[in-house]
């Protein structure tokens, strides 16, 4: 029986833009970050109070399933702003938005009263989007 | 958590996040947290009580914190603990390993050793620390 989730997948488009996006900007922790040989990285983060979630920083590039025209299709929905990927909360999202901002994160919604709390939009390096939430309870 | 009408004391948060970055970039260095609260325009006790209302522990608290994640990231990849002690701020290594291991659990030998042996494992299999149906979907193994 399922018990948690370990790891997820985020869709990027480079690694290192990635890296310096969700490490130095959001503050993430690095858990696994393995050469796996010319052009090939296994990059995982976590967010700071889940260190077992190992968020995959997932590179779009040919080798595997990905032929080029999965490569190509990918890329174009990623920069498109197609996928959402997570829901990410904080204590203080006036705050936190505040920060984000002047480091440089894109918001697409600024924070705005929900009526489970206050949401905001933001984008990563790539084009993915994510919710970033304060929540009432 | 913070029970100010977010939206209309934005400018309130603007001081408290701008003295939070400053805290992230000047760690290493000696910080007068007055002299943070009086850039801020801030009383030192209205600074303090605004901080830990938004980040949940005092100015003082969260500097600790940030050096000794600092610290951690140092002793990652095999510096010494003088060294990673004196890059972070402290100006003893027997307060700054004192401290770790108030926060943390571990000295930061053991920290360290630990640190070092994992990077020296994924080093020399790096699939080992890939979960199988990923290391398939990039075609790293068949």
């Amino acid at each position: 029986m399922i018990t948690k989730i370990t790891h997820t997948c985020v869709y990027v488009l480079n690694q290192d833009s990635a890296y310096d996006f969700y490490v130095n900007k959001l503050g993430f922790k690095v858990h696994t970050d393995a050469p796996m040989g010319p052009g090939a990285r296994w990059l995982t983060v976590t967010p700071p109070e889940q260190p077992e979630l190992e968020i995959t920083l997932f590179l779009v590039a040919e080798g595997g399933m990905f032929d080029t025209e999965t490569v190509a299709s990918m890329t174009a929905l990623i920069k498109k702003g197609t996928f959402g990927a997570a829901v990410f909360t904080c204590n203080d999202l006036i705050a936190t938005y505040e920060e984000y901002k002047a480091k440089g994160v894109v918001f697409k919604k600024v924070p705005t009263k929900e009526f489970y709390g206050y949401e905001a939009l933001f984008v990563d390096d790539s084009g993915n989007w994510f919710s970033l939430a304060q929540t009432n309870s | 958590m913070c029970k100010m009408e977010p939206f209309e004391k934005v400018y309130l948060y603007q001081r408290i996040v701008r003295a939070k970055l400053f805290i992230d970039q000047h760690f290493a260095e000696a910080i007068d947290l007055d002299n943070i609260a009086d850039q801020a325009h801030f009383s030192k006790f209205h600074f303090i009580r605004l901080f830990k209302s938004i980040y949940g522990r005092t100015p003082n608290n969260y500097l600790i914190k940030v050096r000794i994640e600092k610290a951690k990231n140092l002793l990652t990849v095999g510096n010494s603990i003088t060294d990673t002690s004196l890059s972070v701020g402290f100006d003893s290594p027997t307060s700054f390993a004192g401290l770790f291991k108030k926060v943390t659990g571990q000295t930061p030998s053991a920290f360290r050793k630990a640190q070092v042996e994992r990077s020296t494992a994924i080093m020399a299999n790096p699939l080992g620390f890939v979960p199988n149906c990923f290391a398939e979907t990039h075609g790293w193994i068949k």
